[in-house]
């Protein structure tokens, strides 16, 4: 195995992590804040990776032009979701939050399922196979855009919560909920926002794979389960962490599929998941110890 | 009467005694009415009520939660098939080294977990690593079959039966009901233990439980070997039931939520919950699915499990506890306390 070989396989993981950090990004944001597991995020995904395909299919939409619309699609469903569903369960115990999302779940995944059946659906771009040649290295151009993307709208994310009201009072509940109630913050409103933020998220990262990955809806549970280890990896309600987690397990299961088999890459994203949990339990970017 | 057991019939009351014997009564006589069909669905909701039951142990008694419970049945069903396949050990004396393995596995979970106290959501995902890390090495382990799977060959009629584990519906539902009966009662005589009551301490209050003097890492390690004992087990039936196993379906994550829903539906932490989910939701899927052939004509792939989905949505939705707290009490059969 040449070193040119394993360099242009890391930076397609990291390109690839990218991906995974925005999609992890979303996760986090509901997860850190809203404190309910969104156990449907993958199917979210693989949700929006349909609707891409589709207005591909019927409209000639870029994928990468889709993410705009179907990230603000996505911002409404979320916000109507927690407003109308989630909102009663936000002081239920865990595991009800879990059958909640794992009911919304089955329903996404097998309404994905009935309306476009199990085989997978090709985008065919007329970019899709082109590759640049940086040095020794090779490049896919579409991993590259998609990455630049997941990073774009990461970084909008991160200025919103950094340099808004909004965002501020949104963090404020993350704190300490109860004080945000008192000092007379609309923690309904704000929970529903972030449920909103979170699906925008993970739904312009399912629309910019599709240029990568082909929709199939068996993919849905893997997605959930990466963007979870991403988290985890991570630290919760660390958004930087979430990014820099995602690259981590981009470039891991990428040298992995290398050195090892593909179908064997996600051993490596576990491997890393319980050597973190193991050795640091809150994550890498996590608070306290 | 074992006096264990006669202890657990004194607790309740006469209404509460006449309702339990009569069920497991009907259970017993259940065959001379069913049809197959109508047995091989019995036979599954007694699966799951015992690995329901067994998954309660961990989560309502002890409060962990784990969404990985595939990976005892899996690892009970593989390592039986295995040995009797290859080396035509029985599966009653190879339930032995698979139930021990499959302990194995949750005292490395649990090691892992309970000493830096991983909890809650933490565990959860810890619990999936471990079960979807065993089906990609099941499905690139050649020996044990692989992704092609294994299977267990068909025994000539004349010399099925018990001991091999190979005989028809009419064994299968026995075993079956016997299986659910015993993880029933291990679950019920476990919670009136002095372990049982630890378990309830850590569940409610961690901090005040360690206060107390008792050994949380010790309890919850108890409760994992316990619980992956009976799952494993299980396992071990449905392995030789079935005759086929495959990783991407012994170890898929679906598996583990199907096993955990029963319990949460039927009422969490209840004795009673995991056998009235496993009631209601075993039943429910098979009827989603003969319902939807009935109105479209033919099978639809999803169409089943999305009506599924929803109807869980829905009683989670409007029922904070689970059906049996509700129906116990509808029944005159909560106890006195509650009434």
């Amino acid at each position: 195995m040449s070193l040119t070989l394993s360099a242009s396989v890391i930076v397609q993981g990291v390109l690839t992590g990218l991906v995974y950090g925005l999609m992890a990004l979303g996760l986090s944001v509901i997860f850190g804040i809203v404190r309910v597991v969104n156990f449907a995020h993958g199917e979210f995904a693989v949700l929006a990776m349909y609707i891409a395909y589709l207005l591909f299919f019927w409209l000639k939409l870029d994928p990468f032009l889709a993410a705009l619309p179907i990230a603000a699609l996505f911002f409404g469903v979320g916000y109507l979701l927690q407003r109308a569903l989630i909102n009663s369960f936000v002081a239920r115990a865990e595991h009800d939050q879990f059958i909640l999302m794992v009911g919304l779940a089955i329903v996404l995944v097998n309404g994905c399922l009935m309306i476009f059946g199990p085989e997978a659906r090709h985008a065919e771009l007329s970019y899709s196979l082109d590759s640049w040649l940086a040095g020794p290295l090779i490049i896919d151009a579409v991993r590259v855009y998609a990455a630049i993307g997941s990073l774009v709208v990461a970084l909008m994310l991160l200025a919103f919560f950094r340099l808004t009201d909004t965002g501020t009072a949104i963090r404020a509940c993350a704190d300490n909920r109860l004080a945000a109630a008192i000092v007379g913050l609309d923690t309904r409103r704000l929970y529903a926002l972030t449920f909103g933020l979170g699906l925008a998220c993970v739904g312009a990262a399912g629309a910019m794979q599709t240029a990568i990955i082909d929709p199939n809806p068996s993919l849905a549970p893997g997605m959930t389960l990466l963007a979870f280890t991403v988290v985890i990896v991570g630290g919760l309600g660390s958004l930087i962490g979430a990014l820099f987690a995602g690259i981590l397990i981009g470039v891991a299961e990428a040298l992995s599929s290398l050195v090892m088999a593909p179908s064997m890459k996600s051993l490596a994203s576990f491997a890393v998941l319980v050597l973190v949990l193991v050795l640091r339990p809150q994550g890498l970017f996590g608070k306290g110890g | 009467m074992h006096p264990t057991l006669h202890r657990l019939l004194g607790q309740l009351d006469r209404r509460q005694r006449l309702a339990f014997l009569g069920l497991v009564g009907a259970l017993i006589l259940g065959p001379a009415f069913l049809d197959r069909y109508l047995m091989s669905i019995m036979i599954l909701v007694f699966w799951y009520a015992a690995v329901g039951q067994a998954w309660n142990i961990m989560m309502g008694f002890c409060g962990q939660l784990s969404l990985g419970h595939c990976l005892y049945s899996g690892i009970g069903g593989y390592v039986a098939a295995l040995l009797w396949v290859n080396y035509g050990i029985p599966p009653w004396l190879a339930a032995v080294p698979a139930m021990g393995i499959a302990c194995a596995c949750g005292i490395v979970i649990g090691w892992l977990a309970f000493r830096y106290d991983i909890g809650g959501v933490y565990f959860a995902l810890l619990t999936i690593a471990f079960a979807e890390m065993a089906r990609i090495a099941f499905d690139n382990w050649a020996g044990g079959g692989g992704a092609a799977g294994l299977f267990i060959p068909l025994i000539p009629a004349a010399d099925a039966g018990l001991w091999t584990l190979s005989g028809g519906p009419l064994q299968f539902y026995y075993l079956m009901l016997g299986l659910a009966i015993t993880s029933f009662v291990a679950a019920a005589a476990l919670r009136a233990s002095r372990l049982g009551h630890e378990w309830l301490a850590i569940r409610e209050e961690p901090e005040a439980a360690r206060a107390l003097g008792i050994d949380i890492y010790r309890a919850k390690l108890a409760a994992i070997i316990v619980s992956a004992a009976i799952t494993s087990l299980a396992g071990v039936f449905y392995a030789f039931y079935q005759r086929n196993l495959f990783p991407s379906d012994a170890f898929d994550v679906s598996r583990s939520i199907i096993m955990i829903m029963g319990p949460i539906v039927g009422g969490l932490g209840t004795l009673m919950g995991p056998v009235i989910g496993a009631l209601i939701l075993t039943p429910l899927g098979q009827i989603l699915i003969a319902l939807t052939e009935r109105l479209v004509g033919h099978a639809v792939p999803g169409a089943s499990l999305l009506a599924y989905g929803a109807l869980l949505m829905v009683i989670i939705s409007t029922n904070a506890n689970g059906v049996w707290p509700g129906l116990s009490r509808r029944l005159g059969l909560a106890p006195r306390a509650l009434r």
